[in-house]
């Protein structure tokens, strides 16, 4: 993933009020049709090497996660060590597509990560409220950037999105952009608490517009996280801004998403929707913790041919 | 024709169009079909032939209630396994009208009693506190293995027989039963005695077909041969089972179920923990 300058985009709204205009212009979704097809993809049924091929994806898309109160430079390392090489007594498994942390662990993280091709993903911006002034959120990025992270995630401020200051959010999300300079930029939606699929709507092409290189869907911090419906809105967001833009967006849905049956569905939404330009961990991530352990006891079954068991891989 | 005898009762009776009954699974404290949706006909039932898919699914749901049911005293495990006997008393008549012999319902009631008397005393059995050369308390304690796969033998009271030594002491069961009728039946009494969802798995099937995923699963801890009466199927589950190094229970063929059982069914499904303590001065 090589980050690039975001050039200014042509037919971007110029004022807030524009953006008013722009975002509340969106068609809005139909909320029945939208959870119907999230609902018919996901009864596909994958099975034996197309199975193998979308576990080995899928373990490449992830995002390994960890952001407990209680995290120890110890659990990081090992979390580190373990998107290095997830399944180590198997050499063909592939890592994983990031580590993903809060601030205060990136230098610890970087430490194990450096060199390796596995991305270093930071949360950042008074995650997971996002409720805290600009310049904090701004140094926080700066901090993570300067520690070693080479991707941000970020939290828009949904107050500020909820009660339509819209040009707040936009400019937020362009000063942090700024601040986290040549890393990648995902900004979380939080969905949860957005309330309405027009506001993923809204919130998404928001986002795109302000420079985001990715959109993901929520903290993992609310009750509601990523789920198909809401995930193929912003797949749709980013399919149709691509086409009026020319400019890819990844989508990153986390939070909840536990089993490798989950997983495949999503790696079939993606296909069946927007196409397989996105079936990439460029453009397309897991932000899970307890999805991987599932990924690797499923490809385990199907290389020794007998189910494998949580014993047999880490606890973390 | 309707071979059971409750669906020739029904028919004989002519004055209304009898509701007969599936007879599903027991997984999980519910009763699914199979996930295969493939049924197959026992006396003129309906029983749900279970596929590797359920028995999975059936793991997943034994480990899952196998700690709380380790952790919930021994007391506790008594009472429920007494309140299994009190639901089987008032349902004895079922048993009969599914063709298992008054006698033998009698027995298996009894057992599910003997067991749970032996919930909080097995400790003292199976466990000790040991002599040693040196300023230490040295005690052995008894735990359960954890996930036991079965193969139950065909009987009800070889039914009962293999499952109560098994969850009195805290573990949980995936049972693969060639009673099919008796054994949801079963089932039945068990969702309702207070027994947690998913200590009592029951899949109804081939063993041929199921037992070999189960004695390959890396998250089963032991399994129970004492149905297998195809001694050729037997040694393959037994090698398949020294994959993880399960426990393997294999009675010797032709097992009486009438007689004690004795105590011998629970130690084989428990693990002998042994600590050492420093005295104090």
């Amino acid at each position: 993933m090589t980050a690039t300058a975001t050039p200014r985009l042509s037919g971007l709204p110029d004022s807030p009020a524009d953006l008013r205009t722009f975002l509340h212009g969106l068609p809005g979704v139909d909320k029945v049709g939208i959870e119907a097809r999230a609902a018919a993809l996901g009864t596909r049924s994958i099975k034996t090497t197309s199975k193998a091929q979308a576990i080995d994806l899928a373990i490449r898309m992830v995002d390994l996660t960890t952001l407990e109160g209680a995290d120890t430079p110890g659990k990081v390392r090992a979390l580190s060590a373990k998107a290095l090489r997830p399944d180590p007594a198997d050499p063909t498994c592939p890592s994983v597509a990031a580590v993903c942390v809060y601030p205060a662990m990136v230098p610890t993280a970087a430490a194990v990560l450096a060199g390796s091709g596995v991305h270093l993903a930071s949360v950042a911006t008074a995650f997971p409220s996002g409720q805290a002034p600009l310049d904090v959120k701004l140094a926080d990025t700066r901090d993570a950037v300067a520690g070693g992270a080479d991707e941000i995630d970020m939290v828009i401020s949904r107050g500020a999105f909820l009660a339509g200051d819209y040009g707040h959010v936009f400019d937020e999300i362009v000063a942090v952009k700024e601040a986290a300079g040549p890393a990648h930029l995902k900004v979380i939606l939080e969905t949860g608490e957005l309330g309405t699929y027009d506001n993923v709507r809204r919130a998404s092409w928001l986002a795109m517009l302000a420079g985001a290189d990715f959109i993901k869907t929520s903290t993992g911090k609310v009750s509601v996280n990523a789920t198909l419906p809401i995930t193929l809105v912003m797949l749709e967001a980013v399919r149709d801004f691509r086409e009026r833009y020319g400019r890819q967006i990844g989508v990153k849905p986390a939070g909840g998403i536990r089993t490798t049956k989950d997983a495949i569905k999503y790696l079939v939404m993606i296909n069946e929707t927007v196409g397989d330009d996105w079936l990439s961990p460029d453009w397309f991530r897991f932000g899970a913790s307890s999805l991987l352990n599932d990924l690797l006891m499923q490809r385990t079954k199907l290389t020794t041919g007998h189910y494998a068991g949580p014993d047999y891989f880490t606890l973390d | 024709m309707p071979k059971s005898p409750k669906a020739a009762a029904a028919v004989a009776e002519r004055s209304r169009l009898a509701v007969r009954k599936t007879y599903k699974l027991y997984v999980g404290g519910k009763f699914p079909r199979s996930e295969s949706g493939r049924t197959y006909l026992v006396d003129g039932d309906n029983v749900a032939l279970a596929s590797r898919k359920d028995a999975r699914d059936a793991v997943l749901a034994a480990r899952a209630a196998q700690p709380k049911w380790a952790g919930a005293t021994a007391y506790n495990r008594g009472q429920v396994l007494y309140r299994i006997a009190e639901m089987l008393e008032a349902r004895r008549s079922e048993f009969v009208a599914l063709g298992v012999g008054a006698a033998e319902v009698d027995a298996a009631i009894d057992r599910w009693v003997w067991y749970a008397g032996w919930s909080d005393k097995i400790a003292q059995v199976a466990g000790n506190a040991n002599p040693v050369a040196g300023p230490y308390f040295n005690i052995s304690s008894p735990e359960p293995t954890g996930v036991v796969g079965v193969v139950a033998p065909g009987s009800l009271l070889g039914l009962v027989s293999v499952i109560a030594p098994a969850i009195v002491t805290g573990n949980t069961v995936v049972v693969v039963a060639s009673t099919p009728q008796a054994a949801i039946t079963l089932g039945e009494v068990l969702a309702t005695s207070d027994v947690p969802g998913g200590v009592v798995n029951i899949l109804t099937g081939k063993a041929a077909e199921i037992a070999p995923w189960l004695a390959s699963h890396d998250d089963v801890n032991a399994i129970d041969l004492s149905g297998v009466g195809d001694a050729e199927l037997a040694t393959e589950l037994e090698r398949a089972a020294a994959g993880t190094l399960k426990r393997v229970v294999r009675p010797a063929p032709g097992a009486d179920y009438t007689t004690d059982p004795g105590t011998g069914p629970m130690i084989e499904l428990l693990e002998i923990k042994t600590v050492w303590h420093p005295k104090g001065f």
